[in-house]
């Protein structure tokens, strides 16, 4: 893997507006997230919630690279996945307020939001359950004659699932348009990849089961865009499954209850200098992309859509439970 | 010539399932069947033999021994739009695709507000009697209708085989179907036509006054060749095949209590939390001031299935059981 040159590369290749855009996702899901926190310590939200601080750079580059009919299935450190999609900010917050509002009328909350009209299939917080329900989506549009791309994102915690190996194995054998995306932030939970895994290079796995593989640094967003562009195009033309292995970190503790024992302060500080938002703002003002009056307006607009959220779902309604049983069944 | 006769055909339960799947093929494209050995080697209890000359390799779907991943492919393929129909050999393995049914199945519509329903049928073997011990032959159909969000069906006779699945099918939710093993060969008349048959109702296989038997599944011929016995004993029972577990029909076999004030459940699941103790449950809270005896119940031994012939039948229900229990219940109750 050679992040610096690629990079280099996509910089070049991307037009200022896409990149503008790409700043502009990441940028709104850090903010989004932040006011999460201030919300959950409010009491607004409750549950888990689990932050993607950090990984922006995956979810933006990655789904950048779709098309609009094509599916996503996530994992329950989700909202970044779900925004960078384009599920509406109001219905995401309004769901971790536990309204009728939110995108799963606050029968999901964090962990699984849903959206149809973007083919966001969840919102999985069973570690490896969305891989199989990748493979046969991916399966259903094949057999549709669809020329859709199903985009997988699970951590490399998944990687030692059993549903993990099987699900590779069936993509590989029925060549299914899947792209699986790893998000490698190191920690499953809390034990270290070293820890949980026997090889740790997790592209290699892929590969081991015959699919095409590569590792991007997670940390940069045109790296992390222009691969998925290629792996994109690679699955669309029907060559088969095609996995992303995006290394990243998360800055913030797994979730609302996690004291962060096994790690030191001093390697998230230093994953810190690596903020996908900082390094793509450096990269921008450098080529001349951004101002710093650009920068204030983009903090404006992102601010006045996270108020708007958060007033959309502060203004949000309970079900009345009298429907509790609803949606149990069709 | 009489034409009923003539539309009426001797099939056994596999065939019956067998021309299920068929005629589903045939009707609606979106259809499939998934599972381990179900193409080339036919199944493993030969209910899809020929389906994949008949179909081709896109729609008679081979798998690798991956419980959890084809099971959750199926899923996924259900919410792309497809109408798969997943084969698992036997509930013991259906274990390994738990999470996939639990987790995944019979929580998309309620977890995603009604946005995502998960159409898919997933067929499995239940149940004992062939003396496979202890990890193939579990009845675990009752413990599958704990989970709200799926449908679990229990067809019994060559009917229900042949018209449940397509119902099943057309259902918008999961559906688990529970085929005992020991059914495959049974011979029945079906009469030519017979379609579709619902699936959520239970259904009264034998009129009688005395005492209610309430059964399903194999249990169901147990509890019938019992009640001819009785009969010419002059004991009347009625017996009620359950058909589906959940949502479980009580008004049926409530009615009929109602009727006989004296009720029994035949059930090969083990009786400690099983579906046994749901029903006789459902009697205790709604009926109970019907009843002149307690309910009794007939279950399987409370072990993992053992292989000698002589103890797998001590360990499930017989249709000596069932004679013996209902005698001594009218000689005490009247």
């Amino acid at each position: 893997m050679n992040t610096k040159s690629t990079s280099k590369k996509a910089a070049a290749m991307i037009d200022r507006a896409h990149a503008r855009h790409l700043l502009y996702q990441m940028l709104k899901i850090r903010r989004f997230e932040e006011k999460c926190v201030e919300l959950y310590s409010a009491m607004k939200i409750r549950g888990f919630m689990h932050l993607y601080i950090g990984e922006e750079a995956v979810a933006v580059g990655i789904i950048d690279a779709l098309k609009p009919e094509d599916a996503v299935v996530a994992t329950y450190r989700e909202h970044g996945h779900a925004l960078a999609r384009g599920v509406s900010a109001g219905s995401i917050m309004a769901e971790m307020y536990g309204k009728q509002e939110g995108c799963s009328r606050g029968r999901g909350g964090s962990m699984h939001l849903f959206d149809k009209k973007t083919r966001f299939y969840g919102g999985n917080a069973i570690v490896g359950g969305g891989l199989p329900l990748a493979a046969g989506l991916a399966m259903a549009d094949k057999l549709q004659g669809k020329q859709c791309v199903v985009c997988c994102f699970f951590g490399e915690g998944a990687v030692a699932e059993g549903e993990f190996h099987e699900s590779m194995n069936l993509a590989a054998l029925w060549h299914l348009p899947v792209l699986f995306v790893c998000e490698n932030n190191l920690y499953a939970m809390g034990t270290a990849l070293k820890l949980s895994e026997s090889v740790t290079d997790i592209a290699q796995k892929a590969a081991g089961y015959g699919i095409k593989s590569e590792s991007v640094d997670g940390m940069d967003v045109l790296a992390t865009q222009s691969a998925a562009e290629k792996a994109v195009a690679y699955v669309r033309s029907g060559k088969g499954p095609y996995f992303l292995e995006c290394r990243t970190y998360r800055f913030r503790a797994h979730s609302m209850f996690d004291p962060e024992l096994y790690r030191t302060k001093e390697e998230v500080q230093e994953w810190k200098k690596r903020d996908p938002i900082l390094i793509f703002v450096q990269c921008l003002k450098d080529r001349k992309f951004i101002s710093d009056k650009d920068m204030d307006e983009l903090d404006k607009k992102i601010d006045a859509e996270i108020k708007d959220a958060v007033a959309f779902a502060e203004a949000g309604t309970y079900e009345p439970v009298e429907d509790l049983t609803r949606f149990v069944y069709s | 010539m009489n034409t009923s006769i003539q539309a009426e055909q001797e099939i056994t339960y596999r065939e019956a399932v067998r021309e299920a799947i068929c005629e589903a093929m045939q009707k609606d494209e979106r259809v499939l069947l998934m599972g381990e050995d179900v193409g080339r080697y036919g199944g493993c209890f030969a209910v899809s033999k020929g389906l994949l000359e008949e179909f081709g390799p896109n729609r008679i779907i081979d798998t690798p021994l991956s419980e959890s991943s084809f099971v959750g492919t199926g899923i996924g393929m259900a919410l792309g739009g497809m109408r798969p129909i997943i084969e698992i050999m036997t509930v013991n393995f259906s274990l390994l695709a738990a999470d996939q049914i639990l987790n995944t199945a019979a929580t998309y519509l309620h977890m995603s507000g009604g946005l995502f329903n998960v159409p898919v049928v997933i067929r499995m073997a239940t149940g004992g009697g062939k003396q496979l011990a202890a990890q193939h032959s579990h009845s675990l159909e009752g413990w599958y209708a704990h989970i709200p969000g799926i449908k679990v069906l229990t067809p019994a006779t060559i009917e229900d085989a042949r018209g449940m699945l397509w119902t099943a099918l057309m259902d918008p939710d999961p559906v688990l179907v529970f085929e005992n093993s020991s059914l495959y060969n049974m011979k029945g008349k079906l009469s030519a036509g017979t379609g579709q048959v619902d699936i959520d109702r239970a259904c009264v296989r034998r009129q009688g006054k005395d005492v209610t038997i309430i059964t399903y599944g194999i249990c169901l011929f147990k509890s019938l060749d019992a009640a001819t016995t009785l009969a010419a004993e002059g004991i009347e029972t009625e017996v009620i095949d359950l058909r589906t577990l959940r949502p479980l029909d009580d008004e049926t076999f409530l009615t009929s209590i109602a009727k006989t004030h004296q009720a029994i459940i035949v059930d090969e699941g083990w009786r400690s939390g099983g579906i046994s103790a749901e029903i006789s449950a459902r009697i205790m809270e709604k009926v109970f001031y019907e009843l002149d005896a307690p309910v009794q119940r007939i279950c399987g031994a409370e072990v993992p299935m053992p292989y000698a012939k002589h103890l797998e039948e001590a360990a499930l229900p017989q249709v000596d059981d069932i004679i013996t229990t209902v005698k001594e219940m009218v000689r005490k109750n009247g």
